[in-house]
């Protein structure tokens, strides 16, 4: 399913990777980070959690939260 | 400013006041004790092997002050694997200027390198808020002017108010609109007038007067006087909610200078540090080899240098904020881009195919002649009575410029592709030449440019009348201007050749193409862009009815009058709020403005990195000269940054200046 989520993230670069990062988990479609408005369009199954997103991008960016 | 933001700024104030009285104090005593015992703040130690210790533990003490997140995050990068983390590389390049102002400090008598390290550190911090004090405003500017989201509605149960959420009014609700109140909903006036303020979607600066009666649009604001509305459209598919669906899912897809940068950044910063590597082992090894093992410190400061400014930050962040911010200021401007890659390939737009019915013209027919001139009453009253039952276009104008009530028994059949019978006091012919030669009747031909309609009555010819569609006001400019600057106009047109090349001509438009059906645009359209060579972008200009396929199929579809259109809003990439053609120049000059912006500063960031690199190689490397590179460093990297942050808020300009 698509969603949007609110997310915080201080640096560009990480936003970057976080992305590639998130693209490449299993069970994620398409994954979309923009950092100047500080969203995240994720189409992912609904196995997924945001638990399991987060923990995924804190290992690149520790600040990194997802807001639901 | 956020909380964490303010937090930051103390803890570099506080890192501030004590480093810089700390260097003062340094410096003035290394100056003031004549080369005899040139070791500042370390002279408190009076012993030449640890005298260094004090200036190492002060600095060193306001280092971890100031950068304990930076270690924290670049160790934890490190156990996560990510060698190439910019935290990382700046941990590196500071515990490499501490590592070598001990190394100075112990193989000579110069105590020098500590403050260095610390200072990279502390203005890397001071460049970091700057950037992120920065980015977070623009994106406030930005975001405030998309901000059209109403928070609640005022419903009417039973003669009471209550104040609820805009989702959970339904169809035919009412609901009471205060001044200086959003309007949540799309809906009609029931009661009261008053003007509304569009400017938020429309960029209209002249408030719109409404009466009872009249449509209101979700996102204006109420101006006057209290209002009733009927609600006509669920929250979820108001005009309002559609335009933020569109803007806030707008840059999902980007653009390719973003995608350039992207993957400019994967390798950048694994090219720069291999680089580093280089200039910290090769050049020594080879001075050493030929005699002079010495220039291992200067050699590791320069490829230190490079670590600094290994980061592609400036380019990240600005690239996307450009295109934010130029959508930002195109919405001020009443036009909604759908996204970056759009207003990129806006730019490159260089053949612009117009759709003529409501986009060149007013849409409005209006009846232009009516032959004879002394039988026009007649003419139009008869007319008028065979079109009463109809709504066509053709026949409202007719209507109109009759301008009576017809009150009338006839009966009338409408015969397609000819025109209209009625029967009954008389029998009325009204319609085009095909009708009267199938009623065998002599009529007078017409060269006048539009639609021609014959009325005969009891087989006897009375007259024709012309009914043609005005040129909006602007037309004529921004085809000029479009045609100055070498770009390719054409004119799309259901109409005959006749009323094609009138206006073609009347606009100078380059090319047009006649008697179109809704199908054959699109085929039109494919022809195009089959025909353009590679580089070409077309884009098609549409009052967004009927053509959405064709907005589809082109490059950009740019459709105007967006307001109250879903189809157009949805099929199109760019979305002209206002009804004039003019917002097409403008938002033309806005994606060249972005572009230009954009390239400016991928220039500039990557120029003065590579500009530090090769300064740092000859200064230091092989000039030999004690020089404090790695302060310029760090304006290479964050002060670059904070530099292109400013120029990409440029792209977010006001309305005035392309009026």
């Amino acid at each position: 399913m698509k969603k949007s989520y609110k997310i915080e993230v201080d640096c560009a670069v990480c936003a970057g990777k976080v992305e590639a990062a998130l693209a490449k988990l299993e069970g994620v479609n398409s994954v979309s980070i923009n950092f100047i408005s500080q969203k995240m369009i994720i189409d992912m199954d609904d196995s997924i959690t945001v638990k399991d997103l987060l923990k995924t991008a804190r290992k690149i960016e520790p600040d990194f939260e997802i807001e639901e | 400013m956020s909380k964490k933001l303010k937090k930051r700024l103390i803890r570099i104030i506080i890192a501030l006041g004590i480093f810089v009285p700390v260097v003062i104090l340094d410096l003035s005593l290394k100056h003031f004790s004549n080369g005899n015992f040139p070791r500042g703040i370390a002279s408190f130690i009076p012993s030449e092997t640890f005298g260094w210790l004090l200036p190492f533990a002060i600095y060193l003490g306001i280092y971890i002050y100031i950068g304990y997140d930076v270690i924290k995050k670049a160790i934890l990068n490190i156990i996560h694997g990510q060698l190439l983390d910019e935290n990382f590389l700046m941990f590196i390049a500071t515990v490499g200027a501490f590592a070598l102002g001990i190394y100075t400090s112990l193989a000579t008598s110069e105590i020098e390198g500590f403050e260095e390290g610390c200072a990279v550190i502390l203005f890397y911090q001071v460049g970091e808020w700057f950037q992120s004090y920065a980015v977070g405003k623009s994106r406030k500017s930005i975001a405030s002017l998309m901000d059209i989201r109403p928070d609640f509605a005022n419903l009417k149960i039973n003669d009471k108010y209550e104040i609820v959420d805009p989702s959970e009014v339904k169809i035919n609700d009412i609901i009471l609109i205060k001044p200086g109140e959003k309007i949540p909903l799309d809906g009609e006036i029931i009661a009261g007038s008053t003007t509304v303020d569009t400017k938020a979607l429309t960029g209209e600066s002249i408030p719109q007067e409404l009466l009872k009666g009249d449509k209101v649009i979700s996102g204006t604001i109420n101006l006057t006087s209290s209002i009733e509305v009927k609600v006509e459209k669920p929250f979820y598919d108001s005009t309002v909610s559609k335009i933020l669906d569109l803007v806030e899912n707008a840059s999902s897809q980007k653009s390719k200078s973003e995608a350039f940068i992207t993957k400019f950044s994967k390798y950048y910063t694994p090219i720069v540090v291999i680089c580093a590597l280089i200039v910290a082992i090769f050049p020594p090894l080879i001075n050493g080899i030929l005699g002079d093992w010495n220039t291992w410190h200067t050699w590791i400061y320069s490829a230190l240098s490079f670590l600094v400014v290994s980061c592609p930050c400036a380019l990240v962040i600005s690239v996307p904020l450009t295109f934010f911010s130029g959508i930002g200021g195109a919405s001020k401007n009443g036009i909604l881009v759908k996204g970056s890659i759009h207003l990129e390939r806006f730019d490159k737009a260089n053949i612009f195919i117009f759709d003529k019915t409501g986009t060149l013209t007013k849409g409005n027919f209006v009846v232009k002649e009516i032959y004879p001139e002394n039988n026009k009453e007649n003419i139009l009253y008869y007319a008028s009575i065979a079109e009463s039952l109809s709504n066509h276009p053709i026949a409202k104008s007719i209507k109109k410029a009759y301008g009576k009530e017809i009150i009338n028994n006839y009966s009338i059949v409408d015969e397609p592709g000819y025109g209209i019978v009625a029967t009954g006091e008389h029998q009325i012919l009204c319609g085009n030449e095909k009708l009267m030669n199938r009623y065998n009747i002599q009529y007078q031909n017409s060269d006048g440019i539009g639609t021609i309609v014959h009325v005969a009555i009891d087989n006897k010819y009375l007259g024709y009348i012309v009914i043609g569609d005005e040129v909006k006001e602007d037309s004529k400019e921004t085809i000029s201007y479009l045609n100055n600057h070498g770009y390719e106009t054409i004119m799309l047109t259901g109409d005959n050749e006749l009323i094609a090349s009138h206006v073609a001509k009347q606009l100078g438009i380059k090319q047009y193409r006649y008697s179109l059906l809704p199908q054959n645009k699109v085929e039109e359209v494919e022809k195009i862009i089959q025909n353009k060579n590679k580089n070409d972008v077309v884009c098609f200009v549409g009052d967004g009815i009927n053509d959405a396929p064709v907005l589809m199929r082109s490059d950009v579809g740019v459709s105007m009058g967006g307001v109250g259109s879903d189809a157009a809003i949805e099929a199109s990439d760019i979305v002209l709020m206002h009804d004039n053609l003019s917002s097409l120049v403008t938002a033309k000059k806005l994606a060249k403005k972005t572009k230009t912006i954009v390239v400016e500063n991928i220039i500039f960031a990557i120029a003065i990195k590579l500009l530090i690199m090769i300064a740092s190689i000859i200064v230091i490397g092989i000039l030999q000269i004690d020089f404090p590179m790695m302060w310029f460093s760090v304006f290479g990297d964050v002060g670059v940054a904070v530099i292109a942050i400013l120029n990409a808020m440029r792209a977010n300009i006001n309305k005035s200046k392309y009026k």
